[in-house]
């Protein structure tokens, strides 16, 4: 049964506090989430702050993916949200800096992945739509309703089309987090249950060891895949932020 | 929030089962909720999140986006002023040709009217020489037919001279006798005439 609990492949999303703290009778210990969170803060800060500390005019390898990583946001945010939108910059990049390295970390075996508990991608598309509601009302006051009246709809469809809008704008905070923790948590599960399945199968033996190659071909294909999908979620993401960003910069559209 | 706590609700059993399946010992009401729905690590996970996350933005904000808008902001910088570097180089050196083409045309004008000058000084000179010994030639002739005609004058005066001393001489050989002199020279003008 011991065999059995290794490759429960919910194990590896469980939190335990490493160092307990209670404040107000809420539980707010620093668990190996935290630390995780603080090791994936530390990484993306080295190596943004070490890969341009030369400043080199012709850049190096590192310097260069640095580069590229914040031209590639910069051109993100510029193309969907216009000029006005690079006062976001830091936002969009920080976010993406953010969940791609807590992506690519969680990657290593027996790392925690972050972005795979909702309430972390909930907080983060929170911290966005609430960044779109508050800049939106302050610049634009009650105009920014018109975000849900969208223009040349004929009066009689109007309570309907903007019931759609209301639901819609809603509906993207929980969309947004609910994309990157799903996408995390699904793959983190399929590589451990895979893994699981070349442990288990190679306790049976001969046989076992050469039916054991079959899934150790596909979590290879699979750590692959997920380092894809860890890019990708980070790049869906930020250009998502930049679109409601946008919205609260043009309202009206 | 209260989606999350739905799908807590949904899942929550389904968790369980997947614990009794896999065998654990651990009973599954105890509190073994599926880990990313149970709420109970949400506000440590909220905190350490906002914590980390906020000195992580102020990190980028402050330090390294600076940093890297700097970098590539001084190398668009200097490519620009590369290429106008360039451009002026360029610019420099069409005008040093410009420049020469210009000297060579005015060096090739120069060596022309030195040219013509010369010939139209020759042409001149031969000009004047040509005509002074015209002048010359001319004069030495007026001086030779003025020496003719003297010449012819005289000869003319002394042929009456000649003629009367002649007709004297035939009259005294015929006749024998002393013409008289007058007479003589009368008749010579009035024959020579």
């Amino acid at each position: 049964m011991a065999a059995a609990d290794k490759v429960d492949p919910i194990h590896q999303f469980q939190i335990h506090p490493i160092i307990p703290l209670h404040i107000g009778g809420y539980d707010v210990s620093f668990t190996n989430s935290a630390l995780f969170m603080v090791v994936t803060v530390l990484v993306a800060s080295a190596f943004l702050y070490m890969s341009t500390a030369s400043r080199a005019l012709i850049p190096g390898r590192l310097q260069s993916v640095s580069e590229m990583a914040y031209e590639f946001v910069g051109n993100m945010l510029r193309d969907a949200a216009g000029k006005q939108g690079m006062q976001f910059f830091p936002l969009v990049f920080s976010l993406f800096m953010f969940v791609l390295a807590a992506n690519l970390i969680g990657l290593f075996p027996y790392f925690f992945t972050v972005t795979s508990h909702l309430i972390v991608t909930f907080t983060l598309a929170i911290l966005v739509i609430g960044t779109v509601i508050v800049y939106g009302f302050a610049k634009h006051g009650f105009g920014f309703l018109k975000l849900f009246v969208p223009h040349g709809v004929p009066g009689y469809l109007l309570p309907l089309v903007v019931a759609i809008e209301v639901i819609s704008f809603v509906s993207r905070p929980v969309s947004l987090s609910v994309r990157l923790f799903a996408n995390m948590l699904a793959g983190h599960i399929t590589l451990k249950v895979f893994s699981g399945f070349v442990v288990s199968l190679s306790a049976l033996g001969a046989v076992g060891i050469a039916g054991s190659i079959l899934p150790l071909a596909m979590a290879v294909a699979l750590t692959a895949l997920e380092l894809l999908v860890a890019f990708l979620q980070a790049y869906v993401f930020a250009v998502l932020t930049c679109m409601y960003l946008n919205d609260a910069l043009h309202p009206s559209h | 929030m209260f989606v999350t706590s739905a799908f807590a609700q949904e899942t929550a059993p389904a968790a369980a089962e997947g614990d009794t399946h896999a065998g654990t010992a651990v009973p599954a009401a105890e509190h073994e909720a599926f880990p990313p729905f149970d709420a109970k690590t949400f506000p440590s996970q909220i905190l350490w999140l906002v914590i980390t996350f906020g000195l992580f933005y102020l990190f980028l904000k402050r330090v390294v986006m600076p940093r890297l808008g700097g970098i590539i902001d001084v190398r668009n910088d200097r490519i620009t002023q590369d290429l106008d570097h360039a451009a002026r180089l360029k610019g420099e050196a069409d005008a040093a040709v410009a420049a020469y083409e210009q000297e060579l045309a005015e060096a090739k004008a120069n060596a022309n009217k030195i040219g013509q000058q010369a010939s139209d000084a020759a042409k001149a000179d031969a000009e004047g020489t040509r005509k002074k010994l015209e002048a010359e030639l001319e004069k030495k002739l007026g001086e030779a037919e003025a020496s003719i005609a003297s010449i012819k004058a005289k000869a003319m005066k002394e042929v009456g001279t000649i003629a009367e001393d002649t007709t004297s001489a035939i009259v005294e050989a015929l006749v024998g006798g002393k013409a008289n002199k007058s007479e003589i020279a009368a008749a010579v003008k009035s024959a020579s005439r």
